[in-house]
């Protein structure tokens, strides 16, 4: 997309924006943002548990990436609250488990290797497609955050693609695992392409992706390389859906009593 | 690959931004060479240290003994006129 900042293209200044299209901008960017919070929440969790140096620093390497993507999204959705208390922290560490709009997805726990890797997989298809559209769109802010964080994704889609090739085409253990993983974590992809008021309302204004269009595209991606893996592509039809509303699975109270104890403990603590 | 449990060593030379070769930053295990080079990324490139990497397995690498460094590196400690240092440059020339 062209930079043309001179025309009607260009979203509204948020300062002529409506209460109402305020709230649905500040939701839609949660929604974005939640997903790379509560992974880079798990991936981090491994930090010094990853079966090899190597694969450790690794995760831990993408579990920064998310979280540098998370801050921007958030101080820009702290501006668009127009609410002076509202801050990146308090986005992150202050609200309640109903107001996270993650998909159940990222929330599954570290079961092992394969599912870490799995979950990894199915996230990084969905989220470098989503980039590369949110970067065509008419709010600039959330244009350059899609432009800066795609090459990070990139690698991310290229470190945990090559794990599941290696993984499904390795050894026959290793290829139970990681079938098995996904298997079961295939019935939290279907929620990826679900719509939130939030969302269909930013993707009338041009600012929001159109993820229905990009479902197809996602799951060719996921299968050619669970082919080149050996792995069975799943044919379950039933999908667990409820985190962008709000609605999450068991391991969500877990990960952010962990996740918020020292704000909750110590509010406003600095370090 | 023929040990599944313990992959091989290799070395990790890394070109910085400023440098002009490739100097060894280091060694580390992955089971082939592009898994290397993605760990070599991880490990040794996340502070932007390097624009290029070179990967060698270890194993590919000879090296000298330390018990022939008598014959090998003594007999050069002192030969110092091997080093030309005892030549008069005129003041003209800078860069020597």
């Amino acid at each position: 997309m062209t930079n043309n900042s001179t025309t009607d293209q260009s979203s509204l200044p948020l300062g002529e924006m409506s209460e109402g299209q305020r709230g649905n901008l500040h939701n839609y960017i949660l929604g974005i943002a939640d997903n790379s919070l509560i992974l880079g929440q798990r991936l981090g969790e491994l930090c010094g548990h990853g079966p090899s140096l190597e694969t450790d620093i690794a995760g831990t390497n993408i579990s920064l990436d998310l979280f540098g993507q998370v801050r921007s999204y958030f101080q820009y959705a702290a501006q668009v609250s127009g609410d002076d208390t509202v801050t990146e922290d308090t986005l992150a560490f202050m609200r309640i488990e109903r107001e996270y709009k993650n998909v159940l997805l990222v929330e599954q726990p570290n079961t092992d290797f394969g599912y870490t890797i799995v979950r990894q997989f199915l996230f990084d298809a969905y989220h470098l497609l989503f980039l590369r559209e949110l970067e065509k769109s008419t709010d600039e802010t959330l244009s350059a955050i899609a432009k800066k964080s795609i090459k990070e994704v990139s690698y991310h889609w290229r470190f945990s693609s090559d794990w599941i090739r290696r993984l499904g085409d390795g050894t026959s253990e290793s290829h139970e695992r990681v079938q098995e993983a996904v298997t079961d974590l295939w019935m939290y992809t279907d929620e990826l392409f679900h719509q939130t008021e939030a969302d269909q309302a930013m993707i009338a204004e041009g600012i929001g992706v159109d993820t229905s269009k990009l479902k197809d595209i996602y799951y060719k991606m996921i299968s050619d390389v669970l082919e080149e893996a050996t792995l069975e592509i799943p044919v379950g039809k039933y999908f667990h859906k409820g985190g962008k509303q709000g609605i999450h699975s068991e391991h969500m109270g877990y990960i952010l009593s962990d996740m918020q104890y020292m704000q909750r403990t110590f509010p406003n603590m600095e370090w | 690959m023929s040990d599944k449990k313990n992959w091989p060593l290799w070395e990790i030379f890394v070109r910085s931004k400023n440098g002009l070769e490739h100097r060894h930053f280091g060694s580390l295990h992955a089971s082939d060479a592009e898994m290397a080079l993605e760990n070599a990324r991880d490990v040794y490139t996340r502070r932007s240290e390097g624009v290029s990497i070179w990967v060698v397995e270890s194993s590919h690498i000879t090296a000298s003994n330390p018990e022939h460094n008598g014959e090998l590196f003594e007999p050069a400690a002192d030969k110092v006129y091997r080093h030309p240092t005892f030549y008069d440059l005129p003041d003209e020339v800078k860069h020597m």
